[in-house]
C-alpha cells in the first residue's frame, strides 16, 4: 500500500507531505538558529564596555561566501524549474553548480577557521598585548606577523584604534604602505598566550558555535542534493512528480541556509 | 506548485534572475554601508538588519515561493513568527536582570576605582 499523497497534493490543505514536513522542519531550525543569535546579542550587550572585539574577521572571504550561497541558491531554484520544464539536462547542471558552490563554501570557511588558528593573541608581562599570525616558534621565542600592540588594559575592543593610531603615526611620517614588522617575542616575556580559537573569548565562542552549526547545515544539504544530482536522479525516469517535489524540499531546505547565512555575515562581520 | 504550466515557469525563471540581482547589490550595499556610521551602534544594527530582512525576504517570498504557498504553510510560520519574537523578546527583556546583590561587570571597576579614591 502506498502512502498517499506522496505526489499529489491533499485535497484540503492543496499540499504533499513533503512540503508540509520541510516546512515544520524549518521551523523548528528558525528557533534553533534563534536561539544562538538571541545568545549572541546577550553576550554582546553584556560585556564590559571596551571588551567585546570589532574588526577580528575579514570581510573579504565573508562577502565571497555570501555571493557563493546566493548564486547557489538561485542554481537550486532553477534546478526545480528545469524540471518543471522537463529539461533533465539543464537540472544536472544547475544542481551540479549548486554542489560546487557548497563545496567552495566549505573551503573558504576551512580556510577562514584555520587562519583564526593560526592567529596568535599574547599579553606579555610589561602589561602590553600583541596578537598577529604565527609564522615562527622555537623553544626560546615566537614570531607574529602583522602585529598589532596595544595596552592589554584597554581591552581587545580597543584593537581597531591601536590600528588606526598605529596607521596615523605611519601616515604623518610619510609610510603610507606601512606594513608593521615582524614582531619576535621571547617566550619570557609572555605572561598569557592564547590563539583565536572558541575558547579565546566570548566573541570568538559564538562565532565559531554559529558558524560552526552553519557549517553542518551546509555539508548535510550538500550532500543530499549531491544524492540527487547522482544516484537518486534514477527516481526522474520512475516518477517525474515524485523527483521533482523531492527537489523543491531540498531547495527549500537550501534557501534557509542562504538566509541564516544573510543574517549571519553583517552581524559577525560588519557590527 | 505542481500544477505551474511551462508559461508560468519561464515567468518564475525572470523573477528568480531579477532576485539575484537584488540579493547582489543587497550584498554589496551591505558592505558598503556597514563603513558608515549613522550616528550611534544601535542606528548601525537597524539599517544592517533593515537590509538583511528586505534580502531574506526576496528569498523566501521568491525562491521559496512563499508569495503564492497554502493557508496550512502561512499558519506555521505565523507560529513560527510568535515564538521567535516571544524567544528574542525574553532574552532581551532578561538582559537587564540579575540576582539580588549582583555587581554587574562595570561596576566592579566603578567600585574599585571609588574605593581606591576614599583611601587617598
Amino acid at each position: 500500500m502506498d502512502v498517499p499523497y506522496t505526489d499529489t497534493a491533499r485535497p484540503d490543505t492543496g499540499l504533499y507531505n513533503g512540503k508540509v514536513g520541510i516546512w515544520l522542519f524549518l521551523a523548528s531550525e528558525v528557533m534553533l538558529f534563534g536561539a544562538l543569535f538571541s545568545a549572541y546579542i546577550l553576550l554582546r550587550v553584556g560585556a564590559m564596555d571596551g571588551h567585546w572585539p570589532t574588526g577580528l574577521l575579514d570581510v573579504g572571504p565573508g562577502f565571497i561566501n555570501t555571493l557563493i550561497l546566493i548564486l547557489s541558491s538561485v542554481t537550486v531554484v532553477m534546478a526545480w524549474a528545469s524540471l518543471k520544464l522537463n529539461n533533465f539536462k539543464n537540472f544536472k547542471l544547475f544542481q551540479g553548480i549548486t554542489v560546487f558552490c557548497a563545496l567552495l563554501f566549505v573551503l573558504i570557511k576551512s580556510y577562514e577557521y584555520n587562519s583564526k588558528f593560526t592567529h596568535h593573541d599574547v599579553i606579555l608581562t610589561n602589561g602590553m598585548r600583541v596578537d598577529g599570525h604565527l609564522v615562527e616558534e622555537t623553544e626560546e621565542f615566537i614570531v607574529l606577523s602583522h602585529p598589532v600592540e596595544y595596552p592589554a588594559e584597554k581591552g581587545i575592543g580597543y584593537r581597531p584604534t591601536a590600528i588606526s593610531e598605529a596607521e596615523e603615526h605611519a601616515h604623518e611620517a610619510g609610510d603610507d604602505h606601512h606594513h608593521a614588522e615582524d614582531r619576535k617575542i621571547s617566550k619570557e616575556e609572555i605572561d598569557k598566550r592564547t590563539n583565536w580559537g572558541p575558547w579565546a573569548n566570548t566573541f570568538f565562542a559564538i562565532y565559531f558555535t554559529l558558524t560552526g552549526l552553519h557549517a553542518i547545515h551546509v555539508v548535510g544539504g550538500a550532500l543530499v542534493i549531491a544524492y540527487f544530482w547522482g544516484p537518486g536522479s534514477k527516481l526522474w525516469k520512475t516518477n517525474p512528480e515524485r523527483f521533482a517535489n523531492r527537489i523543491e524540499v531540498t531547495g527549500l531546505f537550501w534557501h534557509f541556509v542562504d538566509l541564516v547565512w544573510i543574517f549571519l555575515f553583517p552581524i559577525l562581520y560588519l557590527l | 506548485m505542481s500544477g505551474h504550466s511551462p508559461e508560468e515557469i519561464q515567468k518564475s525563471v525572470k523573477s528568480y534572475l531579477l532576485v539575484f540581482g537584488i540579493l547582489i547589490i543587497g550584498t554589496i550595499v551591505t558592505v558598503a554601508v556597514s563603513y558608515f556610521d549613522f550616528g550611534s551602534m544601535s542606528a548601525n544594527i537597524i539599517v544592517a538588519l533593515i537590509i538583511a530582512t528586505f534580502k531574506a525576504s526576496c528569498v523566501a517570498l521568491i525562491f521559496m515561493h512563499l508569495n503564492a504557498e497554502r493557508k496550512t504553510i502561512y499558519m506555521t510560520l505565523g507560529l513560527t513568527w510568535f515564538f521567535f519574537m516571544g524567544l528574542m523578546s525574553l532574552t532581551i527583556w532578561a538582559s537587564g536582570d540579575k540576582p539580588n546583590f549582583t555587581v554587574a561587570p562595570n561596576d566592579v571597576r566603578f567600585a574599585v576605582e571609588e574605593a581606591t579614591e576614599m583611601d587617598h
